[in-house]
């Protein structure tokens, strides 16, 4: 029997969120706590998230913003 | 007051829109000269009403079929010949119709960038549509979205390995993760009826144009051929990776118009849940299948350009059609302009 500990696997994506997988408690810097039950969760990790912590896709965004200058950078809230 | 789930009822027959789909229907009620020859379907203009809607009767026998249609007429093989005249002729106008070529990664990062002047539904919708505009678009897309991810479980045996264990985690997301109240097609009735719609599969059938049904027929053909299952991840990738900024535009629509909230709740589940699903579909399912079996990267191109090229003539029908403030539904409803 294998004494490895079972890890839990969190990936880094080039381009966007971390995805952590299983369920998570993410805690934020005001103390609130936020969970999410999905077998994988996409943290936000440039924090243009309008559904921060969570990732909805909004790097994409500010990705196309920097690549064309003089693009909007604000994301269309 | 939200739904209880709808009860299991299968759809009632359409009625036909022509000889293939007189033909198909025919044959589904125990009709003789149901028969039709290749040469007829290939005649047909292979996206119309005709064909689209015979090609889809075919198929919701592998789903739930139909009221008073016997479940073993789903390998009948005179109604298998038939879906292969029509199969052809669908498969054969899509191939003439992409670009085509093989470098997926150029196809992805072409999902992934969205044009300024971006002119799709959900933009319109979130611009200026209004509420009966919002109950047409739900009602197309119940054709899809209350067997929500069933095309795609068709393609579960066909991968092997990491793409196989990726896609399953984001169908059993789509699914609910377990819990039955949560399964996106139980979210999605629940939408309909807190938006006045019939919640019950196949009650818009009959009233569902070909550009709606084109697509669904598209996941369909995809999933039931093995030898296409590189297309069908190709559809599957268009589908989560335009999703999630698609259906952040559909809450602020919905909210604009002030419906409720298990009208807010489908598409705000997925803006989190398609931003996940993204990076399954990328990184846990195209990479390993195409480090697999390299020569599907074509199929993979194909899969993402008929489904995009399927989306985009079902948002100019609509648009088109709302510009000029004309209904989209063959039967319309209640509160569209007549």
């Amino acid at each position: 029997m294998s004494t490895e500990p079972i890890r839990r696997q969190v990936t880094i994506t080039d381009d966007g969120p971390v995805l952590v997988h299983g369920p998570i408690e993410v805690v934020l810097s005001d103390g609130r706590r936020v969970r999410s039950d999905r077998a994988v969760t996409a943290v936000c990790t440039c924090r243009w998230s309008r559904r921060y912590p969570f990732c909805d896709t909004s790097h994409r965004r500010q990705a196309q913003a920097g690549r064309s200058c003089g693009g909007d950078a604000q994301p269309d809230k | 007051m939200l739904s209880t789930a709808p009860a299991i009822a299968t759809p009632e027959l359409p009625a036909p829109r022509g000889p293939l789909s007189v033909a198909a229907l025919d044959t589904l009620r125990g009709l003789p000269g149901g028969q039709l020859s290749a040469a007829a379907a290939a005649q047909a203009d292979p996206y119309g009403e005709d064909l689209q809607l015979a090609l889809y009767c075919c198929y919701e026998l592998h789903y739930r079929g139909f009221t008073g249609v016997p479940a073993e007429l789903e390998w009948d093989p005179p109604l298998l010949g038939l879906r292969r005249h029509l199969e052809r002729a669908f498969l054969a106008a899509l191939r003439a119709d992409v670009p085509g070529g093989a470098d997926v990664t150029a196809e992805i990062d072409a999902l992934l960038v969205e044009a300024p002047d971006a002119a799709g539904v959900s933009h319109y919708l979130r611009r200026c549509g209004q509420l009966w505009q919002l109950r047409e678009y739900v009602a197309h897309r119940s054709l899809y979205h209350l067997k929500e991810a069933d095309p795609q479980a068709w393609v579960i045996p066909r991968l092997v390995g990491p793409a196989k264990a990726a896609l399953v985690t984001v169908e059993h997301d789509e699914y609910g993760a377990g819990n039955p109240r949560r399964m996106h097609a139980r979210l999605f009735a629940d939408m309909m009826t807190e938006l006045g719609l019939c919640p019950q599969y196949g009650a818009y059938l009959d009233a569902a144009p070909a550009a709606t049904l084109a697509e669904v027929n598209f996941m369909s053909l995809c999933g039931l051929h093995r030898e296409l299952r590189g297309a069908l991840v190709g559809q599957f990738a268009t589908v989560e990776l335009t999703s999630s900024p698609g259906s952040d535009r559909l809450v602020r629509a919905i909210r604009r118009l002030g419906c409720g909230p298990a009208a807010i709740e489908f598409y705000a589940e997925h803006v989190e849940a398609d931003a996940v699903h993204e990076q399954l579909v990328r990184h846990g399912v195209i990479a390993p299948l195409l480090a697999a079996e390299p020569e599907l990267a074509a199929d993979v191109v194909f899969g993402i350009q008929a489904a995009t090229l399927l989306a985009d003539r079902f948002s100019a029908l609509l648009q088109q059609n709302w510009t000029a403030n004309q209904p989209t539904l063959r039967h319309p409803l209640p509160d569209a302009p007549t």
